[in-house]
């Protein structure tokens, strides 16, 4: 296997883009990262999307975006794995060049989730769950994460306020992101008091649905000299598994695909928990970073919120998390999100963030990209190539 | 309207219906053409008793589409006495009444109505057991 490096990024700030499609989205991103990297073509262009064909009746996403960004013939195709296809992509675009296929891929994500009304978007998100048994219920994506939060609640006695920590963090640092989606702060007040969408999960817990795409180029490492971008590892890029309904896990509180993919991750890269310098976790929900953070085996099982609370998780604290807003604060671009993720531990080791959200001391950068409620799961773990 | 969906569902829908590994025992719902234990692919069908108690639930305020019309409303996640948990609305009773761990009983209620025109679909919800010295 040969080592996997990118050289190229680029994104389209997170809004709710009404004047741009589909394609023009991820033309720009992809375009950007491919002058980001100084490359005229790509050996193939991989494309994580999750609700195209829902939510602006287009599928076949590859040769279209293939087309328009101006690289005719080259080979193009989707990867769909529900909130987890951008991460999903980047990891098809890393076998293709770890195996010697290609030299030299495009990974672009882009969603467009504001073509239709709020309701018609919630069914649609709603497919990354069992249909016939979890969405037929009557149960939206959103009362997934509730159930999830109200049993974590019960079980380890915590109080709605003890996941403000996850929000309020999110929201600050996003106040320094061009690129996010929100640029206001909040505090545990206004947490606590926001409406509820699927009790108790309320409005400030959900991350907000928008528009977006971002992108990558990814190489081998060994011909990291003939690109103009300052070239990045991908020291693993791994996938987990999980059923999809969540009534068919035996413990639902411990996230069993986040911790395949997080095992395999850390034992590819050579790493520990404990060499993270800053972890980009998969935010959708406040609960799904609790959760997150102990079956990556940051902290034990029900101790998330006390971990995130004590250990900190702002910038300057022992794992800065969500360091450009996360999904609650940049926005969940669900299929595009993964890339988001990754663009955004790239800047942090490039060192080209606002300084207010730089992380001081950074070495190694995990991402987490979860699909569903953690049916598909892809961990990456990034350093600066020559560190 | 999915109609080849909502027949073809019936026996879980109606009557809770899973499947039992001839190989190792294990239950399933929904069913499952591979025992997830044992791998085996030799099941029998099995007839689930629908009582159970609750193991977390949720008030849905924002709704699917079709589910608009009835928010807010109840869903939660039974452990089924025989083991196996399942996704339901829970009904007859009020959303201050839901508490983890209280006895349930499935019983057969309407799920949505597609239009004022369109067919009225059926299937399990759970509620408080009927005899309330249960309760
Ligand atoms: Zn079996």
């Amino acid at each position: 296997m040969r080592k996997v490096a990118i050289v190229g990024i680029g994104q389209t700030p997170v809004r709710e883009h009404w004047q741009s499609n589909l394609r023009d989205l991820a033309v720009s991103a992809l375009r950007d990262a491919m002058d980001d990297a100084g490359v005229e073509t790509l050996d193939g262009v991989t494309v994580g999307n999750m609700l195209s064909g829902a939510l602006s009746e287009q599928e076949h996403l590859g040769s279209l975006i293939v087309d328009y960004a101006g690289l005719d013939g080259v080979e193009g195709m989707k990867i769909e794995a529900a909130c987890g296809s951008g991460g999903a992509a980047i990891r098809m675009a890393v076998k293709a060049v770890a195996s010697g296929l290609m030299d030299t891929v495009g990974v672009v994500a882009v969603e467009k989730l504001t073509e239709y009304s709020g309701n018609h978007s919630t069914a649609a998100l709603a497919t990354a769950a069992d249909a016939d048994y979890e969405t037929n219920m009557g149960l939206s994506f959103v009362g997934i994460n509730a159930l999830l939060m109200r049993r974590y609640m019960y079980e380890y006695k915590y109080d709605k306020r003890d996941f403000a920590v996850f929000p309020v963090n999110a929201h600050m640092n996003a106040l320094h992101n061009p690129n996010a989606m929100f640029h206001f702060p909040i505090d545990t007040d206004t947490y606590a008091s926001s409406k509820p969408v699927a009790d108790p999960v309320s409005l400030l817990d959900a991350s907000p649905i928008a528009d977006g795409a971002a992108a990558v180029i990814v190489v081998a490492e060994e011909m990291v000299d003939r690109f103009k971008g300052k070239p990045i590892s991908i020291l693993a890029c791994e996938v987990g598994t999980d059923t999809l309904a969540l009534d068919n896990r035996k413990n639902p509180l411990w996230l069993r695909g986040v911790e395949r993919s997080v095992k395999k991750a850390y034992y590819i890269a050579g790493v520990k928990p404990s060499d993270i310098s800053l972890f980009e976790a998969h935010d959708a929900f406040s609960i799904m970073s609790a959760l997150s953070l102990e079956a990556s085996g940051f902290a034990e099982a029900g101790q998330g919120l006390r971990f995130a609370a004590e250990t900190g998780v702002g910038i300057k604290g022992g794992l800065p998390m969500s360091t450009m807003g996360g999904l609650k604060g940049r926005g969940h671009p669900v299929g595009a999100t993964g890339v988001y993720q990754v663009v955004e531990a790239i800047m942090q080791l490039r060192r080209e963030v606002p300084a207010e959200i730089q992380v001081p001391d950074i070495k190694y950068a995990m991402t987490q990209n979860i699909g569903g409620s953690g049916a598909t799961v892809i961990t990456s773990i990034l350093k600066c190539l020559n560190s | 309207m999915d109609i080849p969906r909502y027949w073809r569902l019936k026996d879980q829908r109606y009557k809770l219906q899973g499947t039992k590994c001839n190989g190792c025992g294990h239950l399933s719902f929904p069913p499952r053409l591979v025992c997830p234990e044992c791998k085996s692919r030799d099941y029998s069908d099995y007839r689930f008793k629908g009582r159970g108690t609750l193991y977390t639930y949720t008030i849905i305020y924002q709704a699917p589409d079709r589910f608009d019309d009835q928010a807010p409303y109840l869903v939660g996640l039974i452990d089924l006495e025989e083991g196996v948990r399942v996704t339901a609305q829970l009904t007859d009773m009020t959303l201050e009444e839901a508490r983890i761990g209280m006895p349930l009983e499935m019983v057969i209620r309407q799920i949505y109505e597609d239009g004022a025109r369109g067919p009225i679909l059926y299937g399990f919800k759970f509620r408080p057991p009927f005899n309330r010295e249960n309760r």
